[in-house]
């Protein structure tokens, strides 16, 4: 395990919105976080990227604890990308790419055949070495989420952090980037940890779910272990059927409401 | 459409921004020489080469001499700060409107000068200038330190910004005060107030000197840093880049760049406000190259601003603050009505 938090406490100024969460990585795998609006999920995420320093306890990354460790060297290790990042207009696929090199340059020796050599795979991994002098801006929105993971790709760092790699995305392109993670993890082979707001999607593509709910850890596992119609209520207040998704075979639900339920069948209607 | 054309190859872009670079450093050449030889009186291209290379003490040489490189080597200096600065500020704020004098420097400056006048019967030129640098130093000093006690972690531009136009306020009304109680520093204010390279010798020019070049050092060191910045500072942490360092060195150099030549040139920041904007379309979003050119063409802008002042009403001269509002004013305006605003 090389990335772990231990009862870390985490909040902004006086609100804490984690106390003593204790979260093992587990290294080789694609863990999802899930959970409702404000559960401290994505405030999770920032602290094992040491992008919030916690108020308690402590995040480790190959046992030394984070925030001591320089800020580069643990950039070569691990690679954080925050949920919908803005690039400057005007800036191209490979410049964008091309700045997840910024670990691996000093001011004295800015680029070199490694530099060239990761960008170029990394572009190639995410199937845009066609589009790489292209703007940014003129991209799709999938197009546009590809080029960031191909930055992150570049920075050739063994754990990636992933805020909700599919906000703002429609469907089909959300499918397209975690198709695109979980190549990633394959091929490549890294620790991937993300923020999901779709269970469906999110018991698809990963190993393991972490499910929170105000601040803590009710459950974690395989994704058959912890998407059950008990975990569902418990950390969203939903009642809902959990089935088998058809076609992954990985956990599916189905939200029940009160509204739009399947009209009873005629024979058991009763007539007047 | 641009989607349609044929993208430049890397090396390509690289081969078009040393093109570039190189009109860059031929266009300064030629705003050099357009300044020592044209004003009031204007001096052939011969008796100037003369007065730089062998003066033996003609009207020519003292003219060349002792007015117009010192005026012209000012301008230059001012010139590459302001315009580094600007896009320094622009930079490090992620605004497009962002512009040096945003951390009070100049507003430092005018009070620092004027103060110096009335309480301490500051009288010499390179005195007034001193001061002036001292108190763009103090207020940007001040404005990051209130800066900094609004964020979590360091200032962010909008704590800086809300700062720096805080103690910009404060500085005016007590220079506005003060200058009403002595017509010496009124005159003073006045002229500061335009903004010219004129009449300021060689000292003035070995005075801002140092503190410009090392201002120019900071910012070259800062780039790479600001091109993880420009991705947000999320992002920026996450590829190890230290951000509460990365902000004390930028403002340190816009500072330095900034208070010098607005010490000793008066109120002309605007330059960095539009320097940035011309810029762009040719060095693309890396700062590498963006800053380099910056500092060019804002020195070739001030050099050309400064020339037109001199010809433009003869026997007399417009302040190049005065030129430059209005070349510059125009082009504020095409910004702001551009359809699609610029986003950093």
């Amino acid at each position: 395990m090389r990335l772990q938090a231990a009862s870390v406490k985490l909040g902004y100024g006086d609100r804490t919105i984690v106390d003593g969460l204790d979260l093992g990585v587990e290294t080789g795998t694609v863990t999802t976080i899930i959970g409702p609006n404000g559960c401290g999920k994505s405030t999770l995420l920032r602290a094992l990227g040491r992008l919030l320093k916690p108020q308690g306890g402590e995040v480790l990354l190959d046992g030394k604890r984070i925030d001591r460790t320089p800020t580069r060297e643990v950039a070569k290790i691990l690679g954080v990308l925050p949920q919908a990042p803005a690039a400057p207009e005007g800036l191209t696929v490979a410049d964008l790419v091309a700045r997840g090199r910024h670990p691996h340059q000093t001011w004295y020796r800015q680029w070199s055949s490694d530099d060239e050599a990761a960008v170029a795979d990394a572009l190639a991994m995410t199937d845009l070495t066609d589009l790489a002098e292209r703007p940014l801006d003129e991209l799709s929105g999938g197009q546009r989420q590809r080029a960031w993971l191909s930055m992150a790709l570049a920075q050739g760092t063994d754990l990636l952090l992933l805020d909700e790699p599919t906000t703002f995305l429609d469907l089909a392109h959300q499918v397209e980037v975690l198709e695109l993670v979980r190549h990633l993890h394959q091929r490549a082979g890294r620790t991937i940890v993300m923020v999901l707001h779709d269970l469906n999607l999110a018991a698809r593509y990963a190993d393991r779910l972490v499910a929170m709910r105000d601040g803590r850890v009710i459950a974690s596992g395989a994704p058959h272990e912890v998407l059950t119609e008990d975990l569902v209520r418990e950390v969203f207040d939903l009642d809902a059927k959990v089935i088998e998704d058809p076609v992954a075979g990985t956990p599916l639900v189905i939200p029940i409401g009160p509204h739009r339920r399947r009209p009873a069948p005629d024979h058991l209607v009763k007539g007047p | 459409m641009r989607s349609t054309a044929v993208a430049p190859s890397p090396h390509g872009i690289r081969h078009r921004r040393l093109l570039v670079l190189l009109g860059l450093l031929a266009g300064l050449l030629l705003a050099v020489a357009l300044s020592i030889t044209l004003g009031s009186k204007p001096v052939p291209l011969a008796d100037a080469w003369h007065a730089l290379t062998a003066p033996s003490g003609t009207e020519h040489d003292i003219i060349i001499r002792s007015l117009r490189v010192p005026r012209t080597v000012l301008g230059v200096l001012a010139g590459l700060a302001l315009g580094v600065a600007g896009a320094l500020m622009q930079g490090h704020t992620r605004n497009p409107l962002a512009d040096p004098g945003l951390l009070g420097v100049t507003q430092g400056a005018a009070f620092a000068m004027v103060a110096s006048i009335i309480l301490l019967g500051a009288s010499s030129v390179l005195a007034y200038i001193w001061f002036g640098l001292a108190g763009a130093l103090v207020a940007s000093v001040a404005v990051f330190a209130l800066g900094m006690t609004g964020g979590r972690g360091g200032p962010t531009p909008v704590t800086l910004a809300l700062a720096g136009t805080a103690v910009s306020a404060l500085l005016y009304a007590l220079t506005s005060a003060l200058v009403l109680l002595d017509e010496q520093a009124m005159d003073v204010f006045r002229f500061w107030q335009a903004g010219s390279i004129a009449a300021r010798g060689s000292d003035v020019v070995w005075q801002v000197l140092p503190f410009i070049l090392a201002g120019l050092v900071l910012a070259l060191v800062n780039a790479p840093a600001l091109n993880a910045l420009s991705l947000g500072e999320d992002v920026a942490r996450g590829l190890g880049q230290n951000i509460a360092m990365t902000r004390a060195v930028g403002v340190a150099a816009v500072t330095l760049l900034s208070g010098a030549s607005v010490a000793a040139c008066g109120a002309l920041a605007f330059v960095g406000l539009i320097v940035p904007h011309l810029v762009r379309p040719l060095s693309g979003t890396d700062h590498r190259w963006l800053l380099p050119f910056s500092g060019l063409v804002g020195a070739v802008l001030l050099l050309v601003a400064d020339v037109l002042g001199r010809v433009v009403a003869p026997p007399g001269e417009l302040e190049v603050g005065v030129v430059l509002a209005l070349i510059g004013a125009p082009f504020f305006i095409a910004l702001v009505r551009r359809r699609k605003p610029v986003r950093l």
